[in-house]
């Protein structure tokens, strides 16, 4: 934890994760304009930044920075549940395929081969279209194309320390198989299921959001800020900041994840020496 | 070469198990195909007919097999919305598409290995932390965020480069299908230009990720590398230090960069989804989001299974390339 604080990096990262989730919590609290969210003020629309209005107004004449906070909401709940959920699926294909080596962990490896033969933003968007425009259908499009990421890289990693004598020593014991996996060689990978689920909270906001960009994420008027980006399309260039303001949102929100998973790399495995920066 | 042939041989299944995803997620879904073409009116008879027509009354694994035999044969069905072939709309958009894609790879390719490579060497200096900077936004950034950006400074403020498009009005006889070598075929400059110029933001948007992974590549693999003990015995022999660096270095390095490269043509094929709608380039991405707003789904499917294909295949050049790329691997 200490030399995650020293990493300048991935205080950055933690700072505006904090925030973030700051922001979801208190949205209500936080947003000038709370009610904005689905209601509209015609004669204020499309009115530029400004002291009330700090980026501006959208073309219902809602507040976006007030609708952006109630967006942080959405994001880090479709990011966390989708996120989990491919975690929850990955991890145990990748222990039991990477634990056993016999046919059935062979064929565990290549159906999530198959899966990552598909690029996760096609994918996703074939799910998402099938199973109409709503947020859980878009979390369960981001789960079902995400968890092969965890399955592979579980398994390898516990292909590395099947054959390590703590293992070894464990078995010897008399430890069934469970126990095993569960209390010895899940801790000893933890650290890099726990960097890539830091990085893979961002990649699952990336596409989230262009699903909403594209019209398969939630219906309007849902604060989702790809969607906010889709529909300021019609009102550019005058209405720059209605298109600027939710992007800048996603950049932050993603390096921040980014960042930080960066940083607990660098934390969590002492192998790689600072300023490395393997990626 | 062994390797090799083991990957060559598990692509056929790999790609039945990818059809079959596909077929499963186009299929096992409660919305009716039958009834979607039919359209909104149609009489129960008129949607049976369809049905009947389309192999669609089949018990779902006779489908199945129906479908794998038609993909294998080049035949994706007909698209809901424009009537003609999927596959004949595919292959028309297929060299706008990967006209994009080889520019942005070269782009890619040419500022990201540079780049990589200095900041490996000036390691901590500034133009170290700005090219963090630049990679850390760069893999953060929506593509169709920057891509609204870049149209909104450069085409609608400053004026010089077209908002939309591959190009104004016709474009050049096809001869490759990609505008900017026919035009050179042709002796067509004022066409080349023009092709160049709508290309420039396109480019660019789709670059910027695939920049931004091989710059953090190649520094890494640099940085690996440049501890080892060759380098070190080199510079003893007295092996000018730029002939270490751009020569032996740089290949050490770049086997780690190789293997992202797969991996980054698969996602530009990916990415053009986006960056495609937001440019309305006439490509296979365009096309795969016209299909999802018009719910046609044969049109979605087969554009997902043209892009695994293409991911397969990348994985598999690139894991040629690297055992000739690796003198370990002889």
């Amino acid at each position: 934890m200490k030399r995650l604080l020293r990493d300048r990096s991935a205080l950055i990262g933690l700072i505006i994760i904090a925030a973030l989730v700051v922001c979801a919590v208190f949205a209500g609290v936080l947003a000038p304009f709370p009610e904005d969210v689905d209601t509209y003020h015609l004669p204020r629309r499309l009115l530029g930044p400004s002291a009330v209005n700090f980026f501006g107004t959208d073309r219902m004449g809602a507040d976006i920075f007030s609708r952006l906070l109630f967006g942080a909401r959405l994001t880090i709940l479709i990011a966390v549940i989708a996120t989990s959920a491919a975690v929850v699926i990955g991890v145990p294909v990748g222990l039991v395929a990477g634990y056993y080596n016999n046919r059935f962990s062979d064929l565990l490896m290549r159906v999530s081969d198959v899966f990552l033969a598909v690029p996760q933003i096609v994918l996703a968007i074939a799910i998402a279209q099938t199973l109409g425009p709503a947020i859980h259908n878009v979390i369960l499009a981001l789960s079902i194309t995400y968890w092969p990421f965890w399955a592979r890289l579980v398994y390898a990693e516990t292909r590395s320390v099947r054959n390590e004598v703590f293992i070894e020593a464990a078995v010897a014991l008399g430890a069934s198989p469970l126990r095993v996996m569960v209390l010895h060689v899940l801790p000893s990978i933890a650290s890099s299921v726990i960097v890539r689920t830091t990085i893979g909270l961002g990649g699952t906001i990336l596409v989230a959001a262009a699903l909403g960009f594209l019209g398969l994420g939630p219906p309007p008027p849902t604060p989702e800020w790809g969607r906010m980006i889709a529909e300021s399309r019609e009102f550019l260039p005058t209405a720059w900041w209605y298109a600027a303001a939710p992007g800048l949102a996603i950049l932050l929100v993603v390096m921040g994840f980014n960042l930080l998973g960066d940083g607990l790399r660098d934390a969590l495995d002492p192998r790689l020496s600072r300023g490395g920066d393997a990626p | 070469m062994a390797l090799i042939a083991r990957r060559c041989l598990w692509m056929p299944p790999t790609l039945f198990g990818l059809l079959l995803i596909v077929f499963t997620v186009s299929h096992v879904i409660p919305s009716d195909p039958a009834r979607v073409m039919a359209g909104e009116n149609a009489s129960a008879d008129q949607v049976a007919a369809i049905r009947h027509q389309y192999g669609l009354d089949l018990p779902l694994p006779l489908q199945f097999l129906h479908y794998v035999e038609g993909v294998v044969t080049g035949d994706m069905g007909i698209s809901l919305y424009t009537q003609r072939p999927v596959a004949e709309d595919l292959v028309a958009r297929l060299p706008a598409t990967m006209e994009l894609a080889l520019y942005a790879m070269v782009l890619a390719i040419v500022a990201g290995v540079p780049l990589g490579v200095v900041a490996a060497l000036r390691r901590n200096s500034w133009l170290d932390h700005f090219v963090r900077v630049v990679t850390v936004a760069g893999l953060a950034m929506a593509a169709f965020w920057l891509a609204i950006l870049l149209q909104l400074l450069f085409s609608m403020w400053l004026g010089l480069t077209p908002v939309q498009g591959r190009i104004d009005g016709w474009g050049p006889d096809p001869i490759t299908g990609f505008f900017t070598v026919d035009a050179v075929l042709l002796g067509d400059w004022a066409t080349l230009g023009q092709a160049l110029r709508h290309l420039i933001l396109p480019t660019l948007t789709l670059a910027l990720p695939a920049v931004a992974t091989i710059v953090r590549f190649t520094r890494a693999g640099m940085i690996n590398v440049m501890s080892s003990n060759f380098v070190f015995y080199q510079t003893a022999m007295g092996i000018p230090r730029r002939r270490i660096v751009w020569k032996y270095l740089l290949r050490a390095a770049l086997i780690g960069t190789l293997t992202q490269i797969g991996l980054i043509f698969g996602n530009l094929i990916a990415g053009a989804v986006v960056v495609e709608t937001v440019f309305d380039w006439p490509g296979l991405g365009s096309f795969a989001v016209n299909s999802i707003l018009h719910s046609d789904y044969s049109a979605v499917m087969s554009f997902t299974v043209f892009a695994g294909v293409v991911f397969i295949l990348t994985n598999l050049a690139v894991d040629i390339a690297q055992t000739l790329l690796d003198p370990r691997g002889r």
